[in-house]
């Protein structure tokens, strides 16, 4: 970690915050018929897997099916950045046609991600609606109309600063912490 | 590294590995996008994509053409058949007419070797060779090496034979490229009138006996015989071509192992190979085909990127 780095979400909040966005949903989705969870790639994934397995120990009836969408083909930033962006792997192995989506994706900034998402997903059908599950909400830098039904944490930042979500998985450690990078 | 080290694709000889590796790797995202109930995705919505066809071409036309259809891309369709190059325009002159209608990337086959090396340094277009003459055909090697990735894995160490007309072979020359940087061995079967003269020097060894050449193997691609390419009568007949050279299901089974069988079409049957090879487990013919569309929308995809 260095000097200018700010936690925003330690291990137990990170925690916390994940225990509270599956009691949230369960409130909305009651048993969660008819219900899917769709992570975006490449890190929306780890939300997604995480948010089954909660609602999984809070009830073992909870048991929601999950694909992992990657966004890449959708994007509308393609060739407008000096290197071409790498696809993850899609793994949506059910219609999501009438299927109540919940969309999942770690951090929400401009929302251009999420607007790729909405796209790619009608390839797999026409949901009966789609609500949009965040671990962290960058505030006012919004290029899109596109807000979040669930926020893990709303983040006031500036456009230069970076959120990084950390994850026990991949990086040893739940936590997300604010930077600025250097060289910038 | 995720970025072509080419502006065109004009022949494996040109690739370096790693190029060859990322387009088989974005491949197989295209593979998956293709096999979704919605086939389309929205990549290449602002690219105009014109294919020039010099030649005859079926599968190659088509496939290109449902690749750039599956990524969104705006197509022209031109055949020379019914054109102006009948009434004696040059090369750069149709290109260059179809250029000024604002095309971003052109698929051209012709019959003549070095006609899309030719393109690329004439006008401003990225170009996709979709076969030159005698010379190469990268998207085929592409798509080929792709096939025995799925079925076999890592290509390093694996043995594949190229029987037939490997003289005529535009398909063979690639593939050798290809399957030569990807880490395999790669031998050539056939007889001796139709190896060209120049194939050891690409470190290619030739086995003149099929049923050798088929128990060394893990695959066997056999090539079609060019008979609108052939001038001279390089052998007695097709039917003593057939005896010495032709894959049938009796000597596919003589063999020690399970090999895989491959074609890159179309197929002469009876001549080549027969129909009860063709339509066996063995082959991947259809898998080839499938693929086809999957790797020509990687290169497509990749080569747009470096698209200014």
């Amino acid at each position: 970690m260095k000097h200018n780095d700010r936690i925003i979400l330690d291990s137990t909040q990170f925690d916390l915050t994940i225990k509270r966005l599956a009691h949230q949903l369960i409130e909305n989705f009651n048993d969660f018929s008819d219900t899917v969870i769709i992570g975006l790639q490449p890190r929306g994934t780890f939300l997604a897997a995480r948010i089954k397995e909660e609602l999984k120990a809070i009830n073992k009836k909870f048991d929601v099916q999950v694909g992992a969408l990657d966004v890449t083909f959708y994007r509308d930033d393609y060739r407008r950045q000096d290197m071409p962006l790498v696809p993850s792997k899609t793994d949506v192995d059910f219609v999501i046609e009438d299927k109540k989506v919940i969309l999942i994706d770690d951090v929400l900034f401009t929302g251009r991600t999420i607007r790729s998402g909405l796209d790619a997903m009608l390839a797999f059908g026409r949901p009966r609606n789609v609500q949009l599950l965040v671990l962290i909400n960058r505030r006012y830098e919004r290029h899109l109309p596109i807000q979040a039904n669930y926020i893990g944490k709303n983040v006031h930042s500036v456009i230069s600063e970076r959120v990084k979500v950390s994850w026990k998985e991949t990086e040893g450690e739940d936590r997300v912490i604010l930077y600025t990078p250097e060289n910038e | 590294m995720n970025k072509l080290s080419v502006n065109h694709l004009l022949g494996i000889r040109y690739l370096e590995k790693r190029d060859i590796e990322l387009i088989l790797e974005t491949a197989t995202h295209f593979k998956e996008v293709i096999n979704r109930p919605i086939k389309k995705v929205p990549s290449l919505r602002d690219i105009t994509i014109a294919n020039l066809f010099f030649e005859n071409s079926t599968r190659t036309k088509l496939s290109f053409e449902i690749a750039e259809k599956r990524l969104s891309a705006d197509i022209l369709n031109f055949s020379s058949a019914n054109s102006s190059v009948k009434k004696g325009e040059t090369l750069i002159d149709t290109v260059n007419n179809i250029l000024s209608m604002k095309v971003d990337m052109v698929v051209m086959r012709h019959p003549n070797v070095g006609a899309a090396e030719f393109l690329a340094k004439h006008v401003k277009a990225k170009i996709v060779n979709a076969g030159d003459g005698a010379h190469e055909h990268p998207t085929q090697a592409l798509l080929d090496a792709f096939s025995i990735q799925e079925k076999h894995g890592d290509l390093k160490e694996k043995n594949i034979v190229i029987v037939g007309d490997v003289l005529h072979s535009r398909v063979a020359l690639s593939n050798i490229f290809c399957l030569q940087k990807l880490g395999a061995n790669v031998k050539v079967c056939g007889p001796l009138t139709l190896i060209p003269k120049y194939i050891s020097s690409l470190g290619v060894e030739v086995i003149i006996d099929l049923k050798e050449a088929l128990n060394w193997c893990d695959v066997a691609m056999m090539l079609r015989i060019q008979l609108e390419r052939q001038d001279l009568k390089l052998f007695p007949s097709l039917r003593e071509y057939s005896m010495l050279y032709g894959l049938d299901k009796e000597l596919l089974d003589s063999l020690d192992k399970r090999i895989t069988i491959m074609h890159p079409g179309p197929i002469n049957r009876g001549v080549e190979i027969t129909s009860d090879v063709a339509d066996s487990k063995q082959s991947i013919i259809l898998e080839q085909v499938q693929n086809g569309v999957a790797v020509r929308m990687a290169a497509l995809y990749l080569l747009a990127g470096r698209i200014e």
